[in-house]
């Protein structure tokens, strides 16, 4: 049953993904068009006030705790969020990159106490960048699509937010708070879903209270904050399906040239 | 002999590596010192005015718009630009009351370019962020910073297109970039 429904979504993102990949809407990777600009820059709006209202104090008091607690936190959700990694990995056929996750992933479990601890790293083990399903659709070689912000999930593209549907059938961690049958046959009731919502929750949580500061620097220092976001968060998609760090080369030299020439 | 020494007390080290340790030294000096906010940001300004080149940022983050303006229009543009990068710029590092960046190494991409690669180290509130310095050495003897790339991130893309955005809003009017530029400038 459960092959079934995988099989099925498989087939329905496949086509997705062909539909769109046919009308490609930007030629740069780092570029986008914009599917509906100002209901996208009304809800950047929305999204910030409730930042400023909800999210941001919330990461502030999060921050206040000891940096012990808070390391850990971000170890055990950063272990379980490995495993959407991996699966990934597996599907862009990065059978490397699917060892050195799992890898990390046993260690960090069982002598990392549950994740708590990162000492795979310590082993050799190197953290690597994590991995979703939108990532994978861009190595498969699926255009960007256009660019939008979604209500509190924040900035997307067609792309990406296909893979965020694609990432909830292909997470682990979803699977088994998901699925009643898993929940039998390992016989633990605390498997429940809401337990699924409580640690994406704490991972957003973390991730906000790692990046007030520059947040804010942003936010003061745009004259366009809508553009810089989208900036910004095309740059780093394309960055990670690319699997690139060499910044050098983010930024192709051509782009300087005419102005070196003149 | 005197003014001599001054001059050579100013100059950067001409080695792509060296020029940014120097670069990072003086601004967390700076950073660290027990002087005002706004000492710390003329300080930064004037280090900013000698080490970035704020005239290639300006043309480059302008794009082809710039072909397409009077030279007293781009005259007023580099002007307008200087002030509001200025104040960006301090802006940003004044967030960092102590920072501590490691200059890890230098890769050559060819005559005109060398990425110096950075560690801004982890504190108990932020996560180590690794930043890069896109050296700009067509003039080997003074090297100028063009842009930093922030855990691959341009600062200088993501100002070329927040101000093409600012552009495409206002059906290419340069005149809206100017009023934003002026609005920054003197808020």
């Amino acid at each position: 049953m459960m092959l079934g429904r995988i099989k099925v979504l498989f087939s329905a993102i496949a086509l997705i993904v062909l539909m769109y990949s046919s009308h490609t809407l930007a030629d740069d990777k780092y570029t986008a068009n914009e599917c509906f600009e100002n209901f996208s820059r009304g809800t950047l709006k929305f999204n910030q006030g409730l930042d400023k209202a909800i999210f941001k104090p919330i990461a502030k008091g999060y921050r206040a705790l000891p940096v012990p607690i808070r390391t850990g936190t971000s170890n055990v959700v950063g272990n379980l969020r490995s495993l959407l990694t991996l699966s990934n990995n597996l599907l862009q056929g990065d059978l490397r990159g699917a060892g050195n996750t799992a890898g990390r992933f046993l260690v960090n479990s069982t002598v990392g106490i549950l994740g708590i601890f990162d000492p795979a790293t310590h082993m050799g083990l190197a953290k690597k960048g994590k991995e979703d399903f939108g990532q994978t659709l861009g190595v498969w070689g699926a255009d960007t699509g256009c660019y939008f912000v979604l209500p509190i999930l924040g900035p997307t593209t067609t792309r990406d937010a296909v893979g965020l549907v694609g990432n909830v059938f292909i997470d682990p961690v979803y699977q088994l708070t998901h699925n009643t049958e898993t929940d039998i046959i390992i016989g633990n009731d605390n498997l429940q879903e809401h337990n699924y919502y409580y640690y994406k929750g704490t991972d957003a949580v973390d991730f906000r209270s790692k990046n007030i500061e520059s947040i804010d620097s942003l936010e003061r220092n745009s004259i366009d904050f809508y553009a810089s976001v989208k900036s910004l968060y095309l740059q780093n998609r394309a960055q990670k399906i690319s699997n690139s760090m060499k910044s050098g080369k983010t930024q192709e030299d051509s782009d300087w040239e005419e102005i070196d020439n003149q | 002999m005197l003014i001599a020494l001054q001059v050579e007390s100013f100059a950067y080290s001409t080695d792509p590596k060296q020029f940014i340790a120097e670069i990072t030294s003086e601004a967390k000096e700076i950073l660290n010192s027990s002087n005002s906010k706004k000492i710390k940001g003329e300080q930064l300004s004037e280090m900013a005015l000698k080490t970035v080149d704020i005239k290639g940022l300006a043309y480059y983050t302008l794009g082809g718009k710039r072909k397409e303006i009077s030279s007293e229009e781009l005259k007023k543009y580099e002007k307008l630009f200087e002030g509001y990068f200025l104040k960006s710029f301090t802006s940003r590092l004044t967030d960092y009351s102590d920072p501590k960046i490691d200059v890890l190494s230098a890769e050559i991409i060819n005559e005109k370019y060398t990425i110096v690669k950075t560690l801004l180290l982890a504190t108990d509130k932020k996560p180590e962020v690794r930043i890069n310095w896109r050296v700009y050495t067509k003039n080997p003897d003074k090297p100028l910073i063009r842009d930093l790339t922030i855990e691959g991130l341009s600062l200088a893309r993501t100002q070329k297109e927040e101000f093409a955005s600012i552009l495409s809003a206002n059906n290419d009017n340069i005149n809206a970039l100017f009023e934003k530029l002026e609005e920054f400038v003197n808020q």
